[in-house]
């Protein structure tokens, strides 16, 4: 079998300097010599750079995990082994000091996953019960004929409804999904929408703005308030490619002037080491939060009144539409309590709700008022709720209110942008086209035949036909460990009555890959040539072309698009698939397809000559929405009106259509608060505390789980606030149970101040570690083993921070 | 000769223990075996109103702490086999030739800087990548720091850029041993000697 990667290893390094103002101007204006943006470049080869040793070469690669940042490395190589990783030698920009790129601890600890001894190394198949871990090796062709056989008998039997594979988000590359494509040559599949990142806000954004856009995260520089709501770099965005140091930290120098308030349960490590002051809030309650700022502007005449009647619709009964007038049913009706559950949404009221005292937050009002370009950045744990579609939506409220939407300084509160370069990534057509929701494929196991689009968010037909038959999962350990309710989903995957036949392709043993019929071991990317855009890097975008750090093929170890090759050859579709093309050659034309539209970007071979490709925001940052803001009529956003729909009839539509037969489900055409399932209200004596996750330094989601250096130095913990833990006798350090109705882990205790009383939290991503057979406790403290399967109303996305919990002593 | 300087600006540092990682991965150490190691310091709390409304004044402060490469190391004083050593550059290292693992060391640092490795039966600790520094790099994890928290140069450099530095708690008075390293305060440091917050995360560092 061969390896679609390049027979020369390339050693030779260099450093392109990306666009400096000049060039980067010159760009921008049309299109640009290569000459020009090559023109400071500088070009140290490895042995230049005076770092090898003997026999030593030096490899490009970057760090292609699901990460916000995609840091480039460089490998140090000898005798076909990485000895070490190291940083970017010199400033990229030259004009800009420290302005290397530098990985964070995850890409620094890569070595330790690609050489971990428990990688995968031969095709598998089961020998014992499904999900007990007990595996066979076997030949690859018997593997990719026992694949073959299994989706033909499923295509024959249940249609291409009864084929699925879930998101595997931990592999970065333009080719590093196959599957998709795969599938899709075979005869269809059923198909996602949405991410176990942002189902939520994705979902419900194009309803309010036409589009998830906000400005990049430079605009801080120009801005006297800045309002992060969830959001925070220095625990998500961490490696310098990232907003930690491309976004926050460095505004945070620059403009040492502007306020900082976090609103966020945590104390999170983007406060830590600074004076910004830290509003601790109750997880889910940020409608809240904004409906009572909003009572403060609208009783004290602080709106942005001009703003709303030209660029909304709905705030005020008079821009309501037409259908809907007379209803009270404009969000100010909500707020003055002339409305929907009318109750006055005064600070007092959500003060009790959300636990800031009343006087906080109508300083908060006043704050945001007087500010004259307050930047609002969201991140997505707001949304990853039951009730995250309205709870992000009201948060994008806030500089609507006081009409800071396209100015300098000012971003949407959607989100928080990033400047970048568009790599598309290897696809296909899909020729079935229903869809489910990320969230719903164990729900689409246990009993598909009943879902609808109604009742559970079926798109592209108005019923599924059948359950899932033939699941795959690929680089994303999604089955247990990163979905939520693992012990139901363990039930649910185990009875091979529903599911009748389970691939994985992974690395490692992780949870998932103990659920699989046949086991196969995929190669690294950093293990393979592979291409890849920035992540989330501020306003600084950048392409990595990376090389393999070994020569040669491992074991029994295959680049899946090989395998999915022969897979397609088992179809009868091999042509249909590879077109002709091998990996390398998929890359590039893909690359060279992206290339010939975006004359920032340098030719393929140019790519590989340099290695990496920075390349600055030559407006300095990229305010959102800056045309829709100065002239709505002329640049309308794509909603139905053609404006911020603060009311929207479509979801008011749905509202009125879809079933939601458990009252915490709300969908709502304003952005109102609702406490949602699985909220504070829930809570009893037994469960009296909200549980909500986090992003750790020491994760990306579950990639680097198995690393025991992370593990060590960043151990997995439950955060419980100081007081609460007196009241326990739970003491820094010790092991506690945490457990709630869905299941019980096993997990050391972070006693701290750092999070809000009456709240836990277990940051997301560790690696379950339950005997199944036995007392089914999670020694890995694994969140989803206590995280409910029950969707949030509108995108059927994953609530995994909407929990309720109790926590005890152990022994 | 030319002596180094450690220097650790606290206003840069997010926690994230990169530099850690870096070093781990260059040195190839083991999860035992730490030669950077950062504490994380917290105090403050909640005050509730009458409707059960919190303030509070909660910090948290992050120190990256490596070998200070102490002017009267402590660890060199106890060493009765003369492996621990303070060469003419500066930096205090470990001679495998002489350790026998006894561990005096580690017990005589205020920092608990020196680590026993198992498999080697000796001690280890930050060396100050002088083979690096040799060769006119930087320490790995100065290299390594994406914050730009870290710096290292002679000592006379270092002192022009970060001045004589402070000392910042939860770390034991520099009276004792005479660390090299510079520190920099963050806004929200507690200085050296007070004792208002706690050492949040013992079992990392110890």
């Amino acid at each position: 079998m061969g390896m679609d990667t390049p027979k020369a290893t390339v050693s030779r390094r260099g450093f392109v300097k990306g666009a400096t103002a000049t060039t980067a101007a010159l760009a921008a204006a049309g299109s640009v010599a290569l000459d020009d943006l090559f023109g400071h470049a500088e070009i140290a080869n490895a042995t230049e750079a005076n770092q090898e040793g003997e026999g030593e070469k030096v490899v490009q690669g970057y760090c292609s995990c699901n990460c916000a940042s995609r840091c480039p490395l460089w490998f140090h190589v000898k005798d076909d082994e990485i000895q070490w990783i190291q940083s970017e030698k010199k400033e990229w920009d030259p004009e800009v000091p420290e302005s290397k790129f530098r990985a964070c601890l995850r890409g620094r600890s890569v070595r330790r996953w690609i050489n971990d001894p428990d990688r995968l190394s031969y095709p598998m198949k089961r020998v014992g019960k499904r999900g007990e871990g007990k595996f066979e090796r076997i030949s690859w062709d018997e593997a990719i004929q026992t694949i073959a056989d299994k989706l033909k008998y499923t295509y024959d039997n249940y249609g291409p409804e009864a084929v699925y594979w879930t998101l595997g988000s931990g592999v970065y590359a333009v080719t590093g999904r196959p599957i998709g494509r795969l599938l899709g040559c075979t005869g269809g599949y059923l198909g996602y929408y949405g991410t176990y990142s942002a189902a939520q806000i994705t979902k419900v954004a194009p309803f309010v703005w036409g589009t998830k856009t906000a400005s990049t995260p430079a605009a801080i520089q120009d801005s006297d308030l800045v309002l992060c709501m969830g959001w925070s770099p220095s625990d998500s965005m961490m490696g310098s490619t990232g907003m930690s140091k491309h976004g926050y930290n460095w505004a945070h120098e620059v403009n040492p002037e502007a306020k900082y308030i976090h609103i966020d349960p945590r104390y999170n490590d983007t406060i830590a080491n600074t004076d910004d002051e830290w509003i601790p809030i109750r997880p889910g309650t940020d409608a809240a939060l904004v409906a009572a700022i909003a009572h403060v502007l609208i009783t004290e005449g602080l709106l942005d009144q001009e703003f709303l009647d030209t660029h909304t619709v709905g705030f005020d009964e008079h821009t309501m539409p037409e259908a809907y007038q007379g209803k009270n049913m404009s969000y100010h009706d909500y707020v003055m309590g002339l409305g929907y559950d009318k109750v006055e949404k005064t600070p007092a009221w959500a003060a009790e709700i959300t636990l800031i005292p009343e006087e906080r937050i109508v300083k908060l009002a006043h704050e945001l008022a007087e500010a004259k370009a307050p930047f609002v950045g969201q991140y997505y744990g707001i949304q990853r709720r039951s009730n995250g579609e309205l709870s992000s939506m009201a948060v994008s409220l806030l500089p609507v209110m006081v009409g800071a939407i396209g100015k300098p300084g000012t971003s949407t509160g959607l989100d928080v942008g990033a400047y970048s370069f568009s790599l598309p990534w290897i696809g296909g057509t899909n020729p079935c086209k229903t869809q489910i929701s990320i969230f719903s494929w164990a729900d689409a196991i246990d009993h598909g035949e009943r879902m609808t689009a109604l009742a559970d968010g079926v798109v592209g037909a108005d019923k599924l036909s059948t359950g899932i038959k033939f699941l795959v999962e690929y680089g994303g350990n999604c089955f247990t460990n990163q979905h939520s309710q693992s012990n139901l989903a363990h039930d649910i995957l185990v009875d091979e009555s529903k599911c009748e036949f389970i691939l994985v392709f992974e690395t490692l043993m992780n949870d998932a890959a103990k659920y699989a019929d046949i086991l196969l071991p995929d190669i690294m990317r950093a293990e393979q040539m592979s291409v890849i855009n920035d992540g989330w890097s501020g306003d600084v975008a950048s392409l990595t072309f990376g090389s393999p750090v070994h020569t040669g093929e491992r074991f029994e170890r295959r680049t899946s698009y090989d395998v999915c090759a022969d897979i397609a050859e088992a179809m009868g579709v091999r042509d249909e698939f590879t077109e002709g093309k091998t990996q390398e050659e998929w890359t590039k034309s893909i690359y060279d397809g992206a290339a010939a539209k975006d004359p920032r970007m340098p030719s393929y071979e140019e790519g590989y000559e340099v290695g990496e490709f920075h390349y600055r925001n030559p407006d300095g940052y990229t305010p959102a929405l800056k045309a829709f803001a100065e002239d709505p009529v002329a640049n309308p956003l794509k909603t139905p009106s053609g404006k911020i729909e603060v009311f929207s009839e479509k979801l008011q539509k749905i509202a009125e259509t879809w079933e939601l037969p458990d009252p915490r489900d709300v969908i709502a055409p304003i952005p109102l608060y609702t406490p949602g399932a699985e909220s504070y209200e829930e809570c009893t004596d037994e469960l009296p505390f909200t549980l909500t996750g986090f992003h750790y330094k020491s994760r990306t989601h579950s990639s680097w789980g198995n690393v025991e250096v992370i593990k060590q130095a960043c151990p997995q913990e439950v955060w419980i606030n100081t007081e609460d833990a007196a009241e326990l006798g739970i003491e820094n350090g010790e092991t506690v149970s945490v457990f709630n109705n869905y299941g019980e882990v096993h997990i050391q205790a972070k006693v701290t101040p750092r999070i809000i009383p009456g709240s836990l939290a277990i940051p997301q991503g560790a690696w379950r570690d339950a005997d199944m057979d036995g007392d089914r406790i999670d020694k890995g403290g694994c969140i989803n083993t206590l995280a409910t399967m029950h969707p949030s109303p509108l995108a059927k996305g994953n609530p995994q921070h909407s929990n309720i919990a109790g926590v005890r002593k152990i022994g | 000769m030319t002596k180094y300087a450690f220097a650790f600006d606290a206003a840069r540092c997010t926690g994230c223990k990169t530099c850690n990682l870096a070093c781990k991965d260059y040195h190839d150490l083991s999860p035992e075996v730490t030669f950077r190691r950062v504490y994380e310091y917290a105090g403050g709390g909640f005050v509730r109103d009458e409707k059960g409304c919190l303030t509070n004044n909660v910090w948290t402060t992050y120190v990256s702490m490596n070998c200070n490469h102490c002017e009267n190391p402590a660890c060199v004083e106890v060493c009765p086999t003369g492996a621990m050593h303070r060469d003419d550059q500066g930096f205090v290292s470990v001679d495998h030739d002489r350790c026998v693992g006894c561990k005096y060391c580690e017990m005589a640092c205020p920092y608990n800087v020196p680590s026993y490795d198992a498999e080697l039966g000796q001690m280890r600790k930050c060396d100050g990548c002088s083979e690096r520094v040799a060769a006119g790099e930087t320490p790995i994890c100065v290299d390594a720091c994406p914050l730009y928290a870290l710096d290292f140069g002679t000592e006379e450099e270092m002192r022009k850029k970060h001045g004589d530095g402070v000392w910042l708690a939860p770390l034991p008075s520099p009276d004792y041993t005479k660390p090299t390293t510079i520190m920099s305060a963050a806004k929200n440091s507690r200085p050296g000697g007070t004792h208002e917050g706690t050492l949040a995360n013992p079992k990392e560092v110890r």
